[in-house]
């Protein structure tokens, strides 16, 4: 009889503890959606930010994020192909390509504030290239190359190996076999792993705030041409993101709304991060689905 | 190493005195290495051109492995050493374009495996990677490789379709047209029709009895009925040794060594 | 001629093709670890100039109570003593660990053992959730919910090592839950089977045949938890204070190795003794990103024996 007991009484305690962790989520979500929601207006997110005065927006730490995020991936996803089909199908296994993995292992795991500081060394100091866009795009395309290395390579791997079989047995190279046949059928997987690492891009700050650098100069809409420097696209101004003005105007802020700013963009940014949850989610689902489904064309 | 109570060394190997123009593949002296294991012993066997040569024997045999060494599949994944003749030309040798010998040795597996693309694509995609631009000439490519493997009918208002969603037969059908739309001289096939229910078997089988016309084909089997039914020659394989090859009537009514014998009538073991 | 044998033995658009596909994934391949070996060689060569440069004593560094870079003792050296820093790091690392642990298994549990599949799908939506929140929001929520909940509740000025340690307890616990889930999944179904079939309780079956199977995949998933908390910057800065002097207790204000960085970093000038002090925090850190790596690598092996 005892150990019946002690059976309900153990699962009852995993359901409890299953039940606190949803809890959590929902207080973190519901704290941050409540405080924050009230605060997004057009104004909020169009607006420049003020540092003294209440009533400033976060227009450029919003064009800040979403120009780093692409300019991120777009440095960053073709490096993780190429690594990632190069484990996938070329790595020898050999003691070379173990050191590699390695490598890449301890690079995933490398504190982001670490990853920028040596960005702020070697591309800010070193290379002169300031506290700058380009600068924020390749910290961040280190923190990020691991991730998406390791999810391009999981998901060329799940192809069967008689895919692989079939291309070659039809006198095709290995890379057009690889590149339009494999690739094609491990997209879904691939672009799940793209947005979701997008998601962590777009939210990270420490490795930012030595080298996208803390300041949001004006910028201006109207001006299109990347080498002006007040242009939108320019690569080489400083630029804040949303998370580094999170944490900027609550380590450091003297702005008189510094809460209603930070839950405003804390909502900002979690709305952000489901978006790209949602997204990877019906765009893998999607691409699966146009993979094994008829066409009706 | 497993103990036979058969003595391997007892064998009987039809010698093909055909003109070498008559013979499609001949390896000489073939052996294969996984690691350290060997797998395959120096074999010696001719195929004749036209014909159906079915590869017989338990799991384990040596015969899949031997197969695949004949196109280069097995690169990179066994050591293969020895020789294999096609027109002439030693093709397992270093300096060999193993592209182009796939080409023109073709083969299809134990499951299909058609690409995720339509079925139309599936068969023109490793023509058009080939430099085969005309629609024209893809399109009647496309009907022709169909019809030889007799899938036409089935699938000629839906070529758009995603070959995954046929069935299973038919996807077999389809990597049988795919291989010979590149118009091989030799197909190799690896258990073609083990994942497949006995309807699509027997239809498998007429389209490569239809087949044989206008390329040599050299197919594995665990099914003796079928290696009895549609092959002209049979090499019955034992522990990665040949140990007979002849007529398939031969083989089937009156077998030299007693292994055949007792694989062929079920006593094997 | 025959022209097929010609094709046979001369190169073609695949040998070619072969070839930029090499040269593509391995250079690709390559830029990878020459960035990894750069990260370490450059915050290498900075972090030991603090000793070879500045010839700080490297005990003297990694046990000095006192950290005041700005200033200099009596034999000119400036009194660099890396040790509260070192202790909040680990204090706010074990403390997290041991907060998140009986959570991220429980919860582990009961999404491979007892929920039904929707159950299941649901929590691992969860589970992406809070691995998706980015850390200035932890930070943000840490310092509007938890700072002044410990003010209140236990005094002082909120700001220390349990506040740091609560923040980083939600942010670890994803990714300790789903690490446990991995291993927990990888158990053979047969041995839960057996176990059942011999008539014990579905607790006897998690406690002595799941848990036990799964105990280097839990370990390394704890160790993966802790290698994050020992990493994370912002979110721990915003709430533990800043105040680099050893921590008196879980409530009062301290620092970790990478609140100082952050803080610290722009405020020095480079080559500095100051500014060479903090590159060895960041050596410290970097190397220990690297031991816990080997500590996964060794449970991982020893796993393995086992099995």
């Amino acid at each position: 009889m005892k150990t019946k007991v002690e059976n309900q009484v153990a699962l009852a305690i995993i359901r409890l503890i299953a039940i606190l962790v949803v809890v959590i989520l929902a207080f973190l979500l519901g704290d941050i959606l409540l405080a924050g929601v009230p605060h997004i207006s057009w104004h909020f997110l169009t607006a420049p930010s003020q540092s003294f005065t209440s009533g400033g927006g976060i227009g450029i730490q919003l064009f800040n994020s979403i120009y780093l995020l692409v300019l991120t991936l777009i440095i960053s996803f073709p490096i993780s192909l190429g690594a990632g089909i190069f484990l996938a199908e070329y790595a020898p296994k050999n003691f070379l390509t173990a050191i590699v993995r390695m490598a890449i292992e301890v690079l995933s795991s490398l504190p982001s504030v670490v990853v920028g500081l040596f960005g702020f060394l070697l591309f800010v100091v070193q290379l002169k290239m300031g506290f700058s866009i380009l600068s924020g795009a390749i910290a961040l395309t280190f923190f990020n190359l691991p991730l998406l290395t390791r999810n391009i390579e999981e998901s060329l791997a799940a192809v069967p190996t008689l895919q692989r079989e079939a291309g070659m047995a039809l006198g095709l190279s290995k890379w057009r076999t690889v590149t339009r046949i494999i690739l094609p059928e491990a997209l879904p997987g691939i672009i799940t792993g793209v947005v979701l690492g997008a998601g962590r891009v777009f939210g990270e700050a420490a490795a930012l705030i030595y080298t996208a650098g803390q300041s949001a100069t004006n910028i201006d809409f109207t001006q299109w041409n990347p080498l002006n420097s007040a242009s939108p696209l320019n690569m080489m101004r400083p630029a804040e993101t949303l998370a580094v003005h999170i944490w900027k105007i609550n380590s450091e802020g003297v702005m008189p709304d510094a809460n209603a700013v930070s839950a405003g963009s804390s909502a900002v940014l979690i709305i952000a991060v489901l978006l790209f949850n949602l997204l990877a989610r019906v765009l893998g689902n999607a691409l699966y689905r146009k993979l094994t489904a008829s066409k009706t064309n | 190493m497993t103990i036979s109570k058969y003595d391997l060394s007892q064998t009987a190997i039809l010698p093909l005195k055909q003109k070498d123009r008559e013979l499609a593949l001949k390896t000489q002296n073939l052996q294969v290495f996984y690691g350290k294991n060997q797998a395959i012993f120096g074999e010696n066997l001719a195929f004749e051109r036209f014909k159906i040569t079915s590869l017989i024997g338990a799991s384990g045999s040596g015969k899949s492995t031997f197969l695949r060494s004949l196109n280069r599949m097995n690169d990179g994944i066994a050591r293969v050493t020895g020789k294999i003749f096609y027109r002439g030309l030693d093709i397992n040798s270093q300096n060999i374009n193993v592209y182009e010998v796939r080409k023109h040795i073709g083969m299809v597996f134990q499951r299909p495996n058609p690409f995720s693309k339509s079925i139309r694509d599936n068969i023109t995609f490793a023509l058009r990677q080939n430099g085969l631009k005309d629609k024209e000439q893809l399109a009647a490519s496309v009907e022709s490789s169909l019809k030889d493997a007799a899938l036409w009918d089935e699938v000629k208002d839906e070529l758009d379709k995603s070959a995954w969603a046929l069935s299973g037969g038919q996807q077999q059908r389809l990597c049988i047209a795919r291989t010979i739309a590149m118009k091989p001289d030799i197909l190799l096939l690896d258990e073609p029709a083990s994942a497949l229910d006995p309807i699509s078997t027997s239809k498998i089988e007429e389209t490569l009895v239809e087949l044989k016309q206008k390329y040599t084909i050299i197919i594995v089997t665990h099914n003796m009925q079928q290696a009895s039914r549609i092959s002209d020659y049979t090499a019955f394989f034992h522990l990665g040794h040949i140990i007979e090859y002849d007529k398939t009537k031969h083989i089937f009514t009156n077998p030299r060594i007693q292994a055949t014998n007792d694989y062929i009538s079920g006593n094997f073991g | 001629m025959d022209p097929i044998k010609n094709k046979i033995q001369n190169t073609s658009k695949e040998t070619r093709q072969d070839l930029y596909g090499r040269i593509i994934s391995y250079s690709c391949i390559i830029l990878i670890v020459v960035v990894v070996l750069s990260i370490f060689f450059f915050v290498a060569s900075k972090g030991i100039a603090t000793f070879t440069i500045n010839h700080v004593n490297l005990w003297n560094f990694l046990s000095g109570k006192n950290w005041n870079p700005a200033v200099t003792d009596d034999s000119g050296h400036a009194e660099l003593g890396a040790l509260p820093m070192i202790v909040g790091s680990f204090g706010v690392t074990f403390l997290a660990a041991l907060f998140a642990t009986p959570f991220a298994v429980g919860t582990a549990l009961y999404m491979t053992e007892i929920a039904s599949h929707r159950d299941e799908k649901f929590l691992q939506s969860v589970v992406e959730l809070l691995v998706g929140i980015p850390s200035v929001v932890y930070g943000f929520i840490g310092l509007s919910v938890v700072v002044p909940f410990i003010r209140h509740h236990f005094g002082g000025s909120g700001y220390g090592i349990l506040s740091g340690a609560i923040v980083l307890f939600v942010m670890v616990l994803p990714t300790i839950t789903s690490m446990t889930v991995d291993s927990l999944r990888a158990v053979p179904r047969f041995y839960k089977e057996a176990s059942l079939a011999l008539g014990a309780t579905k607790w006897q079956t998690i406690y002595k045949v799941i848990l036990r199977a799964a105990t280097s995949g839990i370990l390394t998933a704890i160790i993966f938890g802790m290698a994050r908390a020992f990493g994370e910057a912002l979110a721990v800065q915003m709430v533990i204070g800043n105040n680099a002097v050893m921590p008196k207790g879980l409530f009062s204000s301290a620092s970790t190795l990478t609140s100082v960085l952050t803080m610290g970093i722009g405020n020095t000038v480079m080559g500095t003794v100051s500014n060479n002090a903090l590159w060895s925090l960041a050596l410290i850190l970097l190397l220990m990103s690297l031991v816990f790596n080997i500590i996964v690598r060794l449970i991982g092996r020893k796993g393995r024996m086992q099995s």
